[in-house]
């Protein structure tokens, strides 16, 4: 229930509308985000982004290192899609480089990536419901489904969060032997703990009551303001990059592409619960088409790369949008430039937008459903 | 010590000493109670949400709210310097002593309370609605803007379900002839009130939800939005009194409430009987304090699964639906308590008839007002499938 702004109410005596300071520490800004919203009674007149608290130079510190010790700085960057970030950056690197990842590694880096899409956005769903008020259900729900996929992680790459696992030319080191078998297992537990999630917050009533009709977002705003991603796609626009510019080996997956109709905080939820259920449907494709044996680095990997003179711009489906590098290399050992195009700072900027005319706790919700990653924004 | 137990259970004394002995009995109760109601919580919302709960204090964390006590007794009292030191400091005891008058009135076995007043009920909501106060106070004393707008709701929030609150009592009492909470248990020795009065066993209980601020009605603390409402700014033993004495002394006194007024005491469903002599009052309090720890629980179960309404949805409900509907059956229960004099058995048939239609005329008006689209249409084909394992 959208109250337009420019509605005036007849008061017999001077009021001033209240600014509130939401952030940087504070529990729906899932990170250091601040925003400073102006209301009047309960009504939201304005908002005013600050942003900036998480800013590392990722961008510029990997401009000083070569080009796979600069992994690390993607995870860091896409902290809950790690392995899709560095998908992008190792494609972007072999591009210019002129590497071909073997088969095996291909299919290991997709099952990788696709999991990892599950499992933001079960870490979506948890925060979401935790949002609109939840006492930490849904939150424990979801991070059951997300601590099966982090233990698989943690199995292949060595690490819970921080993998740089992928590398130009292929992934790190081999996978552990039974890894079909933990994925097929993973896969299952993530369909149960979707259909969970499913039962607890779609059918109720007061979950409709808070998500429908709020924070719209037509699909020509959507454009113009480069929104991208489930975003993008529950505003009705059936826009996915694995399937339009199909990058690494999309082309060979049969998978769906959830849209919304609305475009409001409900479907954005709806498209990331459908998107978890065709990630899965991907994994279990890619499963049975993985080869069991072959490399998975090229024969002849260069010790160090040094790609020739040159630009690349590489996108991928981040599970938050359109996830960019541009890196230009001088034919050194390091980018001469490197810069990330994330999807949490456009989606972020429609934030007024789609909040202005709603009550503070809108604000709130219409916040998580954007699902930001802070440290993507700032980078 | 027997003896002492025997002056206040059965002969006479010194009207004073013995008011001041209940009282002791009363708050040593009450804080146990509290004490075990918030263990209860962490271990039952544990649960629900597939976790253990407290496991490392004591053996399966049964001493976790001790240490929790010791820990917040223990902690630097903070206070804004900004802040109004008179209201800031009384705001929590404002919040907190209500609930604890209403503890006064309450017969936990016959026969057995601080005062007997004949209008304990009416003195019951009259007395809780000062709470609001401490909720504004704090608000307006801490100097924050959450604690402000968590006031303002607060006081909108609160006020506006007293009413729903009082007219759920009001038809309760019209139907027992008496406000006093003693004649209400006794009268129910067949029929509990919640069989004859569904419909404002179901207000009661709603209400009940918003006046503590319990989910899906905590608006005033908000959490995620926010962080604590009026209350941000407390920490250490003015919070505690806050959380643990007000909010669980609270929930135990309203469930007590409704354990005496809707589900029969502890007359239901032995009637008045004579079993141990005058070790009766064992199952009394036995039956009583069962019959609120399952409204507790009930409370916990809500508030363990439901998202929080949004403050505009939180007061069309009240106005637009309990309250019609609590006025209704005030007058539907005096047009049937007038009119039909024939027998008790009629008398209770027609109020439950009346009652149980009041019921599902307001499911029926709530589904209308909250009504949305059919799942395929809202969620749309596409996403609509539930994976196939």
């Amino acid at each position: 229930m959208a109250i337009d702004p420019e509605t005036q109410v007849e008061r017999e005596f001077e009021t001033q509308d209240l600014f509130v300071n939401i952030g940087p520490q504070h529990p729906a800004t899932h990170g250091v985000f601040r925003m400073v919203i102006e209301v009047d009674g309960e009504v939201v007149r304005d908002v005013v982004p600050h942003i900036g608290y998480m800013h590392r130079g990722g961008e510029k510190l990997s401009e000083h290192m070569d080009y796979r010790q600069a992994i690390g700085y993607q995870d860091r960057t896409e902290y809950l899609s790690q392995f899709n970030a560095e998908l992008c950056y190792v494609l972007a690197v072999e591009k210019l480089a002129g590497l071909a990842p073997p088969e095996r590694a291909e299919y290991i880096r997709i099952i990788l990536t696709e999991l990892n899409r599950v499992s933001s956005h079960f870490m979506f769903l948890g925060a979401f419901g935790t949002d609109l008020g939840v006492f930490g259900t849904s939150f424990t729900y979801a991070f059951r489904e997300r601590e099966h996929i982090l233990d698989l992680f943690e199995e292949v790459s060595g690490d819970r969060l921080m993998y740089a696992y992928f590398r130009p030319g292929g992934v790190a080191w081999d996978v552990p032997r039974d890894f079909k078998e933990r994925v097929e297992w993973v896969c299952k537990q993530a369909l149960i703990g979707a259909d969970d999630m499913d039962k607890l917050l779609t059918d109720n009533e007061i979950f409709i009551a808070r998500t429908r009709n709020i924070g719209k977002l037509s699909i020509e705003d959507a454009i113009d303001y480069g929104v991208t991603g489930p975003m993008l796609r529950a505003s009705g626009m059936k826009f996915d990059l694995r399937r339009d510019e199909p990058y690494s080996i999309y082309d060979r997956f049969d998978f769906d592409i959830p849209v919304g109709t609305n475009g409001d905080c409900y479907d954005r939820y709806l498209v990331r619960l459908a998107e978890i259920r065709e990630s899965i449907r991907i994994v279990r494709q890619a499963v049975a088409q993985m080869p069991d044996e072959g490399p998975i680095l090229p024969e002849r990997m260069p010790r160090m790369l040094r790609p020739a003179a040159g630009e690349v711009y590489m996108r991928c489906e981040d599970p938050r949008g359109e996830y960019g590098l541009y890196i230009v290399s001088k034919g050194a050992t390091q980018p001469y430039r490197c810069r990330i195009r994330s999807p949490s700072f456009c989606n972020l900027s429609a934030l007024k937008h789609m909040t202005v005319g709603h009550f503070v706790a809108d604000a709130v919700t219409i916040l998580g459903a954007t699902d930001i990653v802070l440290c993507s924004v700032d980078r | 010590m027997a003896l002492l137990l025997w002056g206040i259970f059965g002969v006479d004394m010194n009207v004073w000493l013995d008011a001041f002995l209940r009282l002791q009995i009363v708050v040593i109760v009450m804080t146990v109670t509290v004490m075990g109601l918030i263990y209860i919580e962490r271990k039952f919302v544990g649960r629900i949400q597939m976790r253990l709960g407290p496991m490392r204090t004591g053996p399966y964390g049964t001493l976790q709210s001790i240490a929790d006590a010791l820990k917040l007794l223990t902690k630097e009292d903070i206070r804004p310097a900004t802040a109004d030191f008179w209201l800031f400091e009384l705001a929590p005891y404002v919040t907190f002593v209500p609930v604890f008058m209403t503890l006064l009135v309450l017969p936990f076995m016959e026969g057995w309370f601080v005062r007997d007043l004949q209008l304990g009920l009416f003195y019951i909501v009259a007395i809780s609605g000062v709470t609001v106060i401490g909720y504004l106070m704090a608000g307006w004393a801490s100097d924050n803007k959450y604690a402000l707008l968590g006031a303002v709701r607060s006081a909108a929030q609160l006020i506006s379900y007293e009413l729903p609150l009082v007219l759920g009592v009001l038809a309760v009492s019209m139907v027992a002839g008496s406000l006093n909470l003693n004649d209400i248990v006794i009268q129910q020795d067949t029929v509990p009130n919640l069989v004859l009065q569904p419909l404002p066993f179901l207000i009661l209980l709603t209400a009940v939800l918003a006046e503590l601020s319990r989910r899906p009605f905590d608006i005033p603390i908000g959490e995620s939005e926010l962080v604590g409402g009026p209350w941000v700014e407390y920490s250490g033993i003015r919070w505690s009194i806050i959380f643990a004495l007000t909010e669980y002394a609270g929930l135990w006194a309203f469930s007590i409430i409704g354990a005496l007024v809707f589900l029969g005491g502890w007359e239901w469903p032995f009637g008045t009987r004579d079993f141990w002599g005058d070790f009766d009052f064992v199952y009394q309090l036995v039956l009583v304090f069962s019959k609120s720890f399952l409204l507790i629980l009930t409370m916990m179960w809500i508030s363990a699964t439901f998202p929080r309404l949004r403050i505009d949805q939180l007061m069309a409900f009240c106005w637009k639906i309990l309250l019609p509907f609590g006025f209704l059956q005030v007058i539907i229960n005096g047009i049937v308590l007038t009119y039909v004099e024939d027998s008790e058995t009629a008398r209770d048939i027609v109020l439950f008839l009346t009652s149980g239609a009041l019921v599902v005329a307001m499911a029926y008006v709530i589904y209308l007002a909250t009504r949305q689209p059919s799942r395929e249409e809202r969620v749309g084909a596409a996403l609509a499938a539930r994976s196939a394992q």
